[in-house]
């Protein structure tokens, strides 16, 4: 999947959990708990969202690489292209 | 035989709510539970259920008009006259009995099952895009979504606003005390339910510290079980059935309830009443403002991945705004967790006519005494916010210690019990 598709992907998600986030006003760079508050409770339903969207499974242990757009392209973009 | 449907108090606070939109036209067939109107309050669209079976006879109240609570909304015709018992029982503020009439009845008729409203199918809208929509006099069922699996976003609404004037607001048809809605000024666009809401909540505030003697405990727990049992069952299952901490916390919250009386309950008219089932309500903070406590009812009697489950979809549904009316009117006691932040503790502040709620600091590693030596353990500081005209701090301690050994060990026999 090309870098650009991921993202956007992930954006979609990402604004799925949060319907009151401006999906044009996420910054890649920032991460989703200083940009708008995403909690614990974001953060797991994002990871069951990669898991029914992507089929990527990401343990509790990794979550940290979900914490930015740009953290998760940099770790979803191997996983999704090797599998 | 009919009955009025009556615009429900969603707590004491609350004395009008605007018909967003309804599910059910005349001649709809309805029963117990069903969500037939969307109501805009001051805790954002709330989802209203209907505590009768029957037929709508005739929709009183237009999509856009403010009207008081126990105005008559809808009548509907039901086939007996035997009452029904308010769901989620004794819950809510003051009056609010939710929507049932003095005349309440309730019949199952053989085929009478009718499908509840498909949430599924309904227009995915982002709060703020449905109260711009509301302010715009914009009609969301004709608008195109934009955002993610079609939800509609602000931007959409206001494209959709510029392209058509707006409707003359319809005029209500519930006689004396109803008005429509006047539309806020552009100026004032977007703060306005974040403002409703920070009124409800001021209200509900200055009226407990006003009237409520709190006392306050705190004590810190050592949770290094509950954190160590968490990571092996979110490392065993599959990524739906994680739990969170503080699904833990809501558990432990609502079996210390069973076993200690005095903080699940109501205090009114001078005096207290202990709930009869404990429904459990968390207050879940909204991005950009605000805050909401919806309950998971029966919270004692579920077990862990139910609750958990549940927990996830109240606060989703509090975000997007979608609550439903026994939820909100529901809880006999409110855990408010502060573990996200990078807070230690809290001191939280009763929602009346409660008499007690429970906070929950971060969890974090710190030094702590353990098995008489100096060791990194995980910490949580737990605290009780409680009503003296009800219970005193000796009572109130052994509460809070029933749940601060609950919660660090979610293995125990006691939680197997349950």
């Amino acid at each position: 999947m090309e870098r650009a598709e991921l993202a956007a992907r992930v954006l979609a998600l990402v604004t799925e959990i949060a319907p009151d986030v401006d999906p044009g006003g996420v910054i890649a760079a920032v991460n989703f708990r200083d940009q708008f508050d995403f909690d614990s409770m974001d953060t797991l339903n994002f990871a069951i969202a990669l898991h029914r969207e992507l089929g990527v499974d990401v343990p509790e242990a990794e979550y940290s690489h979900l914490a930015s757009l740009d953290k998760c392209v940099e770790y979803l973009g191997p996983k999704l292209n090797a599998g | 035989m009919q009955i009025e449907y009556r615009m429900p108090a969603l707590g004491a606070d609350m004395d009008s709510g605007t018909v967003v939109e309804w599910h059910v036209q005349s001649g709809s067939r309805v029963k117990r539970g069903d969500v037939v109107a969307v109501v805009e309050t001051d805790k954002g669209a709330i989802d209203v259920e209907i505590f009768e079976d029957g037929v709508v006879a005739e929709l009183l109240v237009q999509p856009g008009t403010k009207v008081p609570v126990g105005t008559p909304l809808a009548l509907i015709e039901v086939e007996s006259s035997a009452p029904s018992p308010a769901p989620a029982g004794e819950g809510g503020g003051e009056g609010s009995s939710l929507a049932t009439s003095p005349a309440s009845a309730r019949e199952r008729s053989p085929d009478g099952r009718v499908r509840a409203p498909d949430s599924s199918a309904r227009q995915r809208i982002s709060p703020a895009a449905r109260i711009r929509a509301r302010e715009l006099g914009v009609d969301i069922g004709a608008v195109t979504g934009s955002g993610p699996d079609g939800a509609i976003t602000r931007e959409d609404v206001e494209r959709a606003g510029g392209e058509r004037p707006s409707p003359p607001p319809s005029p209500a048809k519930a006689g004396e005390g109803a008005e429509p809605s006047p539309p806020p000024s552009a100026a004032k666009a977007g703060e306005g339910a974040g403002k409703s809401m920070r009124d409800a909540i001021a209200a509900s505030m200055s009226r407990s510290k006003r009237e409520i003697p709190h006392y306050y405990l705190s004590l810190t727990a050592d949770v290094t079980p509950a954190v160590d049992w968490l990571a092996a069952h979110n490392a065993a299952v599959p990524v739906t059935e994680r739990l969170l901490f503080a699904a833990l916390l809501v558990k432990a919250v609502a079996l210390a309830c069973t076993q200690e009386k005095g903080f699940s309950g109501f205090f009114r008219e001078g005096r207290y009443e202990e709930a009869q089932a404990v429904h459990v309500g968390v207050a879940v903070a909204i991005r950009g403002g605000g805050l909401v406590a919806p309950a998971i009812l029966d919270t004692a009697t579920k077990p862990l991945p139910a609750l958990m489950e549940e927990f996830r979809d109240l606060v989703a549904r509090a975000r997007a705004g979608r609550l439903k009316a026994s939820e909100l009117a529901a809880p006999t006691i409110i855990l408010t967790s502060l573990g996200d932040s990078p807070v230690e503790s809290v001191f939280p502040i009763i929602q009346p006519p409660q008499v007690a709620i429970v906070g929950a600091g971060a969890v974090l590693p710190r030094p702590w005494v353990h098995e008489g030596q100096l060791a990194i353990r995980q910490l949580c500081t737990l605290s009780l916010g409680a009503d003296h005209r009800v219970t005193d701090g000796r009572l109130g301690a052994q509460f809070l210690g029933r749940i601060a050994r609950l919660v660090a060990a979610p293995d125990s026999p006691e939680w197997r019990a349950n």
